[in-house]
């Protein structure tokens, strides 16, 4: 129902709205002095080494994209979950089907131990 | 002007400002919240079309999972990791007069055309027909099979060319 | 008597009156009630923090034969007032590199998600924020959002601890929020709707004993997704000194944190509508429908003990280890157990009159089964492990 959203609606107006009177309220309250010491970056109480750089590893890529496709799977799979009462015997075969389509995909991965955290 | 149009309205400037934001930003991290505003923007045009689940899945799949896969794609190569790194793009000149020439067609199209109007209100059990048609072998069956083989291509594909390092 | 036990809806239904007599049109009142309604909820989420806070220090620090704060007020229990009066009061120390806009703008957004879950979840069998179509599907959406706001925290900090800290953090909620989405699945497939309250009302026996490995992967995720221990890695102050909050000081702070608490009473509250029935207790919500929250809030309550005594006892657990855990074996068990619900759901296709226990004790077989195999696959990988020439090497020495 499309009125439904309207609570929704209200609630992250409302939500948006709470951490600008939380933050606000701290702006008044607090201290405001700052100094170079102060606002250097934080290394454990060193002086910083080298740019703010890190070295980018294609593990944290690969995680992100095998994320990606087990979510569009249980994406399609939300549908056939709500609809299955309803459904005869086959679509428990069509849905297995397409499951073991996306396990292949993961024991691939497995194996070839993309899946691994070095 | 009732409370859906202000709404409409509302919505389309968060997600307009976000297209623009994506286009205009010099630093490509602040492209990329840009981006993940319009999307926002988008989810809520499915909620106005009584399309919920749809609404849902963009934010579950769209601001959840793609954008943190262009952040990172962003962060691959190194000179982009600066957040002062300014974006350069000589062409925009050009680039600015074929999107006035394709938004001039567009709005012609839309001005021109005299679009049908689904006077019937969407029923209940939305989500229940969907799970219904895509089990259907003469509705979407195919396309739910082979939506699977898509993903495997590109998980298989993903891990293959990943592993060349 | 009927008022006072039916007393949450009839003051709902009085309030509106009350809106109605002064005149206002039906837009304002509907208006007037939702704002009332989301205050109020944020207000309970907010509350979450200031009760769990200190409760999580004194329990933890029993476990640990200690004391636990017992300075503010007797036994300690208004730690967080003076804790909030302490983040309140600090200077906000802004590093001198950091994008001060993407360094601002994550502490705004980070609480948003955590509230919002509050929308959906049911307190009783009509006092819920808004019955949502779907309900289920909602709360995964919304903590999506919040991972977003954790790659602007890390970013916008110009540290590369910060940064790198981020990244992790984004996997592990990433990784654990797969077979988060899979048990739900298998719960969606017994109640065939999404809507919270009608997950509630279709558990005439609570899922956790129909299926529980499905209820115990849906704990350690929730744990998982709000960051706490034992999977803590990134915000622990040993390792990463706080992760991607190094540089966040003050009420920015703060917003980090009351997100983490605020998600882990939603996530307390999702895992007893889901699994532990809601607010059913043997019937007492048809006899006595004003004590519906009350039983919600006592059955959230012990399973942020469980939460707390996980945290007390395991010690934390490596990164690879975590992420290897999260793919190799969660995925593959809800992928099963997901199969085992679609398997028996169909069952009553075969016979036409079916209690609703047989279903359910077929399931519970089916589980148990499950982690019978699966012990019985990790005990043997492990005496493997244990014959590695190796480690019989180190255990050789060590003797």
């Amino acid at each position: 129902m499309l009125s439904d959203y309207n609570f929704i609606g209200v609630f992250v107006a409302v939500a948006c709205i709470f951490p600008f009177v939380a933050l606000g309220l701290a702006w008044l309250l607090r201290p405001k002095k700052p100094n170079p010491v102060k606002t250097a970056t934080y290394e454990c109480g060193q002086e910083t080494i080298g740019d703010t750089w890190v070295q980018f590893r294609a593990q944290y890529y690969i995680f992100a994209l095998v994320f990606v496709v087990f979510d569009i799977e249980a994406v399609f799979l939300f549908p056939w979950a709500v609809a299955y009462g309803q459904l005869g015997l086959w679509a428990l075969a069509e849905a297995f089907l397409f499951l073991g389509i996306l396990t292949v995909g993961l024991v691939y991965a497995w194996r070839k131990d993309a899946l691994r955290w070095q | 002007m009732n409370v859906t149009q202000v709404i409409f309205i509302i919505l389309s400037a968060v997600t307009l400002i976000g297209a623009l934001g994506v286009v205009v930003s010099r630093n490509l991290f602040y492209a990329a919240i840009f981006l993940v505003l319009s999307f926002v923007g988008v989810a809520g045009y499915y909620i106005l079309l009584e399309a919920e689940f749809l609404a849902m899945i963009q934010i579950l799949v769209y601001v959840g999972a793609i954008s943190i896969l262009i952040i990172f794609a962003i962060m691959v190569s190194r000179r982009f990791m600066s957040p002062k790194y300014k974006a350069r793009n000589e062409q925009w000149v050009w680039a600015l007069v074929a999107a006035a020439a394709l938004f001039a067609v567009l709005v012609v199209i839309l001005i021109q055309v005299d679009w049908p109007i689904a006077q019937a209100s969407v029923p209940d059990g939305t989500l229940v027909e969907l799970g219904k048609a895509l089990v259907d072998p003469g509705q979407f069956l195919l396309v739910f099979e082979v939506a699977s083989v898509l993903l495997l291509v590109a998980l298989v594909g993903a891990v293959i060319i990943a592993r060349e390092r | 008597m009927d008022f006072i036990l039916n007393f949450w809806v009839e003051l709902g239904a009085w309030a509106q009156d009350v809106l109605f007599g002064w005149g206002l049109p039906a837009w304002a009142v509907n208006l007037i009630s939702d704002i009332v309604v989301v205050l109020v909820l944020v207000v309970v989420g907010i509350m979450a923090v200031l009760i769990f806070t200190p409760m999580e220090r004194k329990v933890i620090a029993r476990m640990q034969d200690r004391p636990g704060p017992n300075r503010v007020w007797p036994y300690g229990l208004l730690q967080a007032l003076a804790d909030a009066i302490k983040m309140l009061t600090k200077e906000d120390i802004t590093p001198t590199n950091a994008d001060r806009a993407l360094h601002m703008l994550a502490p705004l957004i980070v609480a948003i998600p955590a509230l919002l879950v509050y929308a959906v979840l049911p307190w009783g069998p009509n006092i819920i924020g808004k019955d949502l179509n779907v309900g289920i599907l909602f709360i995964v959406a919304i903590a999506a959002l919040h991972v977003i706001a954790i790659i602007i925290a890390g970013w916008g900090s110009n540290n590369k601890y910060s940064l790198l800290s981020a990244f992790r953090v984004v996997n592990q909620l990433l990784a654990y929020e797969i077979p988060m989405v899979f048990c739900l699945l298998s719960v969606i497939l017994f109640t065939k709707t999404m809507s919270t309250q009608g997950i509630v009302e279709a558990q005439t026996i609570p899922y956790f004993i129909v299926m529980p490995v499905a209820g115990m992967i849906f704990l350690i995720c929730a744990m998982a997704e709000a960051n706490r221990s034992p999977v803590d890695l990134i915000e622990a102050d040993s390792e990463m000194v706080a992760g991607y909050m190094i540089e966040y000081s003050g009420m920015k702070f703060a917003m980090f944190f009351i997100a983490e608490y605020v998600n882990m009473f939603a996530a307390a509250i999702v895992i007893s509508t889901v699994f532990l029935g809601g607010y059913k207790f043997f019937g007492l919500e048809n006899l006595a429908p004003v004590l519906t929250p009350v039983i919600v809030f006592m059955k959230a309550v012990f399973v942020i003990f469980v939460m707390l005594w996980f945290r007390a006892t395991f010690p934390r657990v490596r990164f690879d280890h975590l992420v290897g855990m999260a793919w190799k074996f969660f995925v593959p068990l809800a992928m099963v157990n997901l199969l085992l619900s679609a398997l028996v759901v169909k069952i009553p296709v075969a016979n036409a009159r079916v209690e609703p226990w047989v279903q359910g004790g077929v399931m519970l077989v089916g589980n148990l089964i499950i982690i019978a195999v699966t012990v019985l696959i990790l005990s043997r990988s492990a005496r493997k492990l244990e014959d590695a020439p190796a480690l019989k090497r180190i255990v050789a020495v060590e003797r």
